[in-house]
């Protein structure tokens, strides 16, 4: 019996959580950096409640930003250089499943821990109560929405050796709107504002690149092939 | 007319930065057929293999697959066919049954998997994490997909690369089996094949001829 779409996307998703689990070292690093980076915020800036409190929406955002788009180079390049995005690209299948998939185990390797720990560095910048829960809201569907962003960036550099900073002015403009509403969630939230609505505006956003990132991801894909 | 071929090629080129990087006039592949790709180094075997499997869109002619354009029937061209390139697609960190799994196309079942590996030599060696492996050996495991596909076409580019005298072998009477039970191989090597009816296809491409008038 020949597999399925969802197959393959289930395939993928999962071929990649095993991977990662087999190297928990590597898969960690973007949250070791968004631990680590947050607790120098204090000691290079001020240790003062009050001023850390008032930075602490915009630090923590950016921090995770940078974890995501560190880490989302990596997505493809593993498969590129051992020949399964060949295999990938020459299976008779659509790739938009197999790439979502992938994206997936992104997100769950790197945007949901950050998630999960960021009320620990809320702690540590003394963010009031408030911002905690638009904050891990805003988390959530930012940090997809980084995964599938990047995975598009990613793509587009896969072929070269050392697209790293090409990878980061692809990205960096595609970054802006989710940072910009994501900080607004938490900073709404800290003020009494309603935050549900910058926090809408995330969903719609991830909402608009889950359909139509993955379409991005393949047709680049198989540009980057043919030559 | 008889049955059209399984592939043909026709007026194909292929060019690279105003170079032309492969050029074959016509190029018939039936069922039963070995073709051995040859060669010198650069001379366009990979690349000939690749737009054989599509991963390169070719910049002029066409590949028909038993008379159709290739284009038109991707899909049935594409689970009919089988390539193991230069880099083998083995994920270093997942075990040989791991792997096999993964890249078969079709659903496998665990026994079918560990059958495949016993033949060719890996018994004992499916739980263990590719990278513990030889190069051999891993070559091996890539090897192993093509007990376990139901794919008509292959197309290998160097498989013998890293392999031992028994692992050459192996291959050859793989082929031949292959071969005798309705596939078809292409198969680019500069060794020469122990197996009966090879057909032999020289490549040279332009850069060479320019190389060496």
């Amino acid at each position: 019996m020949r597999k399925q779409a969802s197959n393959s996307f289930y395939a993928y998703l999962r071929r990649d959580l095993l991977l990662s689990y087999r190297r928990l070292g590597e898969a960690a690093s973007p949250l070791i950096f968004f631990v680590m980076a947050s607790t120098l915020v204090p000691l290079g800036m001020t240790p003062d409640l009050a001023s850390l409190a008032k930075i602490a929406p915009g630090i923590i955002w950016v921090l995770a930003l940078l974890a995501t788009m560190l880490s989302v180079g990596g997505l493809f390049a593993g498969d590129y250089q051992d020949g399964s995005l060949e295999q990938l690209l020459i299976s008779p299948q659509i790739l938009v499943m197999p790439v979502l998939g992938k994206v997936t185990a992104h997100w769950l390797i790197t945007g949901l821990p950050l998630t999960l720990v960021s009320p620990l560095l809320g702690l540590m910048l003394s963010m009031p109560e408030a911002g905690y829960l638009p904050m891990m809201a805003s988390l959530a569907l930012g940090t997809a929405c980084l995964s599938l962003l990047g995975a598009v960036g990613a793509a587009l550099t896969v072929s070269l050796h050392k697209g790293g900073m090409l990878l980061a002015l692809i990205v960096m403009p595609l970054y802006m709107p989710v940072i910009i509403f994501g900080g607004a969630t938490v900073q709404y939230g800290i003020d009494g504002l309603i935050w549900t609505a910058p926090l809408a505006i995330l969903g719609a956003m991830l909402a608009a690149a889950i359909a139509l990132c993955p379409l991005a991801i393949a047709s680049v894909l198989r540009l980057t092939s043919i030559n | 007319m008889g049955h059209p071929s399984l592939i043909t090629i026709e007026n194909l080129r292929f060019e690279r930065d105003d170079t032309t990087v492969v050029s074959c006039d016509q190029l018939h592949l039936d069922v039963g057929e070995i073709l051995q790709v040859e060669g010198p180094n650069g001379s366009g075997k990979t690349t000939l293999l690749r737009l054989l499997t599509t991963a390169l869109q070719p910049s002029e002619g066409t590949i028909l697959y038993c008379g159709k354009s290739i284009a038109q029937c991707r899909l049935e061209y594409l689970s009919d066919i089988l390539f193991i390139g230069h880099q083998s697609a083995v994920k270093l960190m997942l075990t040989a049954e791991e792997n096999l799994l993964w890249m078969a196309t079709s659903e496998l079942s665990s026994t079918a998997v560990l059958d495949a590996l016993e033949a060719l030599g890996l018994a004992g060696y499916s739980d263990i994490p590719c990278y513990k492996l030889s190069a051999g050996q891993q070559r091996r495991v890539a090897l192993a997909r093509l007990l376990v596909s139901d794919a008509r076409l292959w197309y290998l580019d160097e498989p013998f690369t890293a392999l031992d005298r028994d692992g050459v072998k192996l291959l050859e009477w793989c082929m031949s089996d292959h071969v005798s039970s309705g596939g078809a191989v292409v198969v680019a090597t500069h060794q020469d094949l122990d197996v009966q009816g090879v057909r032999h296809y020289p490549v040279l491409g332009e850069t060479l001829l320019r190389a060496c008038p």
